[in-house]
C-alpha cells in the first residue's frame, strides 16, 4: 500500500524517530510503514490520521 | 557509516530483562537438574524437586514470553510470529524425519531431543535476523 508519511513526515520536519515516539512504535516501524514494505494495522492507520490531522484515504492508497 | 549504524541500532529491540531473568533462571535450573544426580547428590527426591522447580521456572518463562510479546509493536511483533511459525514447523517436520531414521536404522546413532531443540533455536534466530533486515 502506498502512502505519504514520508512527505507528510518531511512537512513537519518530523524525525523517524519523532513520528516513532509520537505513534509508541519502533523507528523501524515507521520506516517499513514509509517505504511500503509493512501495512499497518487499522488502529495504527487511525492513529497517524489523528497525529496528520487528515483523513486515513489522505495518507493512504489503496493500489488494488 | 553513521546512517548504516543508527539503522542498525534502530533495529534491534530494547534487551527485554524480565524474559532474559525467566530464562536465565530456566537455564540455570535445568543444569542443576541435568547434572545434579550426576555430579552433587544421590537421593532421586532432591532429583524430583530440583526438576519440579526447574518445570515451574519453565511454565513463569512461558508467561514472561506471552509479556515480552504484549510490549513489541505490530511489525516486531509479526517478525517474532514469522520466526515462530517457520521455527516450529522446521521442529515438526526435521524432528519427525530425524525421528524416521532412527526408526528405521538409517542412522548408527540414537536420535536425541536436543539435536532438535538445536535446530529449532539455529531457525529461529536465522529467522528472526532475515525479517529484521527484510523490513529494516
Amino acid at each position: 500500500m502506498k502512502n505519504r508519511l514520508k512527505v507528510l513526515r518531511a512537512e513537519r520536519d518530523w524525525t523517524q524517530a519523532d513520528l516513532a515516539e509520537a505513534l509508541s512504535v519502533s523507528r523501524q516501524t515507521v520506516n517499513a510503514i514509509e517505504k511500503g514494505k509493512f501495512d499497518p494495522s487499522l488502529p495504527l492507520a487511525f492513529k497517524l490520521a489523528r497525529l496528520f490531522e487528515l483523513p486515513i484515504e489522505q495518507i493512504f492508497e489503496d493500489e488494488s | 557509516m553513521t546512517q548504516e549504524k543508527s539503522l542498525s541500532n534502530a533495529c534491534r529491540e530494547p534487551l527485554d530483562k524480565d524474559l532474559l531473568g525467566w530464562t536465565t533462571s530456566w537455564l540455570v535450573t535445568f543444569a542443576i537438574a541435568s547434572f545434579g544426580p550426576i555430579a552433587v547428590w544421590q537421593q532421586s527426591w532432591i532429583t524430583a524437586v530440583a526438576v519440579g522447580v526447574n518445570f515451574v521456572i519453565g511454565i513463569l518463562m512461558i508467561f514472561a514470553n506471552k509479556r515480552a510479546l504484549g510490549r513489541l509493536d505490530e511489525l516486531q511483533r509479526k517478525i517474532q510470529l514469522d520466526a515462530t511459525a517457520i521455527c516450529c514447523m522446521v521442529g515438526i517436520v526435521g524432528g519427525l524425519s530425524y525421528s524416521l531414521l532412527d526408526i528405521t536404522g538409517l542412522i548408527g546413532f540414537d536420535a536425541q531431543i536436543s539435536h532438535v531443540v538445536l535446530l529449532m533455536g539455529a531457525t529461529y534466530i536465522v529467522s528472526l535476523i532475515i525479517g529484521r533486515r527484510h523490513y529494516a
